[in-house]
């Protein structure tokens, strides 16, 4: 796809009903019926769960798929905008939440994370690489801390517990299937709006950030400015799978957003793959698979149960070694060989008997 | 491409209206200009002035610091020492991206180019850094300017059969054309052009020549080329540099038969 269409004759191109590929049709009805067959616990748990972290594991491909730097808060920035819910909003812990209506603290906390994140990003996007992980791994961590040891605004260890979405339209959006069609809502939103984005010139710019800080700058961007934006609006992508995570679990607390969750949010959007907006959910599909019934697997085979993180770590390996482009990467190479002519293409090509290579293999060293 | 080309859309837009608010000021006007690597001075108290829409050469070996007097100028290495003036304001201090927005543009020596994108796509995002479109949300229309903007200069550098081509997929010689239009869009007051005929084959360079010497006359540039035919048919006036400081100034002629010149770098020395 180009930024910049193609020179085609009107008659001839695809309206957006035709670019859609069939597939993506078939994916769409089966999420639109999925509460006709699929138990609550199917709807609520596994796809609602799977949405959320999929929000907030976008986030982070945007900023490490399109922006190179691989960043560590998101998961804290979602924990920010469920604290900022809890606080403003209505929760059971009465003596700190403010009970403003959703109008008002919905919006304040989804301000007040993109704040957070946009000052994190300020402070992480001077370094580079292993230096980005670490500065934003040391802001995760000081907000666990600092949330974990204050009872005046975050009520410390405990957090806030009942803190539920609003009654809207007479309905109980925590109930399984208006959730499932809430999660999905926003996933389906956050997923169009990051792949239109990426071919937009903000998009494009920050892919050009990533690929060549020193030329983009010789083309006017602001390098620095142009990051820091991609931080705010990740930090606007992961405050809405924050306050999303905590609606369906209907507390926050320092855990929600520990130093564990920051790293699992690393492990969903590296296994789905960071190359496209898809990868974070199919990432999160799998890690929430993992997560709800590796118990079971282990303890049907007479193992700890609580040795679920072994597996999950495992498939992380497995992935990682096999394939760094994720899932998506093995599924591209599984479509490239199944397309792929063994006359025509030299990888699939006869053996040449003298070297053993396969014939057309051979690299031109251009040194 | 025989006839002179005009300035492409938005090229001219605004170089008018900033020629007379700058007044007579020159183009470019470095005084005492050092870089210091370390210990190493690459270029030591330079003292260059361009007028607007002149157009020069600068030439010497390899090492005589060219490319980062080109540096310092665009910001990509601060200088260390000395004033760099552009249209008469200051921008020793300023950052490349604020010193590109002033209508100074650079190629390199070696093609920095986005392969992964198309011709169309790459001039694009020059036209947009130079824009107020930088953090546009929205993807372009059929209809937007900067898009009309991208389309006259593929016209401007010959590319039209390459539009849609990856950059990955073309030849060495459309990329450094490339490199060309880039620095071409927006609306460019001074561009500097490092080693533009580099690797590229006779053809190709009787191309470039042309498109150097179509370009819109208030457009000046400086040229870093070894290839002498090259730099001294589409340059005014010739800046030697050796060891990191102005070796000889003058016109093209005056350069071309200065003994010391010749014997330093035109064959009669050791180079």
């Amino acid at each position: 796809m180009a930024l910049v269409e193609q020179r085609v004759e009107p008659s001839e191109r695809p309206t957006w009903f035709e670019r859609i590929p069939a597939s993506w049709w078939i994916v769409g009805v089966i999420l639109l019926i999925m509460p006709t067959f699929a138990s609550d616990f199917v709807l609520f748990q596994i796809f609602g769960w799977t949405f959320i972290l999929g929000i907030i594991a976008l986030s982070l491909m945007l900023l490490a798929g399109y922006g190179g730097m691989v960043s560590l808060v998101q998961m804290t920035v979602a924990g920010c905008a469920g604290y900022m819910v809890a606080i403003f909003g209505v929760s059971a812990i009465t003596g700190i939440s403010q009970g403003w209506p959703w109008y008002v603290s919905i919006p304040l906390a989804l301000i007040i994370a993109v704040l957070f994140g946009t000052i994190s990003g300020w402070l992480a996007v001077r370094t580079e690489g292993i230096y980005t992980i670490m500065i934003t791994l040391a802001i995760a961590s000081a907000f666990f801390y600092f949330t974990r040891q204050n009872y005046v605004i975050f009520n410390g260890f405990s957090g806030f517990n009942g803190v539920l979405p609003p009654r809207l339209f007479g309905v109980d959006w925590r109930g399984p299937i208006a959730f499932y069609y809430l999660t999905l809502f926003w996933a389906v939103v956050c997923y169009l709006v990051v792949l239109y984005l990426s071919r937009a010139p903000f998009g494009l710019a920050l892919q050009g950030v990533r690929d060549n800080q020193r030329r983009m700058a010789a083309l006017g961007f602001n390098v620095t400015a142009h990051r820091v934006a991609a931080y705010a609006f990740a930090a606007l992508l992961a405050g809405m799978g924050g306050i999303l995570l905590t609606w369906q679990s209907a507390q926050i607390s320092p855990g929600t957003a520990g130093i564990g969750p920051a790293i699992d949010i690393l492990v969903v959007a590296v296994i789905g793959g960071l190359r496209r907006p898809i990868g974070p959910f199919i990432g999160a599909f799998i890690y929430v698979l993992l997560k709800t019934f590796a118990i079971d697997v282990l303890v049907a085979l007479g193992l700890g149960g609580e040795r679920f993180q072994l597996l999950i770590g495992l498939g992380f390996l497995v992935i990682v070694l096999w394939s760094p482009d994720g899932i998506l990467g093995l599924w591209d190479r599984w479509r490239e060989s199944r397309g792929r002519d063994p006359l025509l293409d030299p990888r699939g090509g006869p053996m040449d008997d003298r070297t053993g290579d396969r014939r057309g293999d051979r690299r031109v060293d251009s040194r | 491409m025989n006839a002179p080309m005009n300035a492409p859309t938005g090229l001219a837009v605004g170089i008018s209206e900033r020629l007379s608010a700058t007044g007579t000021a020159n183009a470019l006007e470095l005084r005492r200009v050092s870089k210091l690597f370390g210990a190493l001075a690459a270029i030591e108290e330079v003292d260059i002035t361009v007028r607007p829409g002149e157009r020069r050469a600068v030439l010497g070996s390899n090492g005589a610091g060219k490319t980062t007097l080109f540096n310092c100028i665009t910001g990509d290495y601060p200088a260390t020492a000395g004033t760099i003036r552009f249209f008469g304001e200051d921008i020793t201090a300023f950052p490349p991206h604020e010193r590109i927005r002033r209508g100074l543009r650079r190629t390199y020596q070696i093609s920095l180019l986005f392969t992964g994108l198309s011709v169309i796509d790459n001039i694009y995002l020059a036209c947009v850094g130079v824009s107020r479109k930088r953090f546009s949300f929205l993807r372009p229309r059929r209809d937007d300017a900067l898009v009309a903007s991208a389309e006259s200069l593929v016209n401007v550098v010959h590319l039209d059969e390459a539009r849609d081509t990856l950059v990955a997929n073309l030849s060495y010689g459309q990329q450094r054309q490339l490199e060309i239009a880039m620095a071409l869009a927006g609306a460019p007051r001074f561009i500097l052009f490092d080693e533009p005929a580099a690797g590229l084959s006779p053809t190709e360079r009787r191309d470039l020549v042309e498109i150097l010497m179509g370009l819109p006359s208030h457009m000046g540039f400086i040229v870093i080329e070894h290839d002498m035919d090259v730099a001294l048919r589409v340059a005014e006036s010739v800046t030697m540099m050796h060891d990191g400081r102005i070796f000889k100034e003058g016109k093209p002629a005056e350069i071309e038969n200065d003994p010391e010149v010749q014997a330093l770098y035109l064959g009669g020395g050791d180079g």
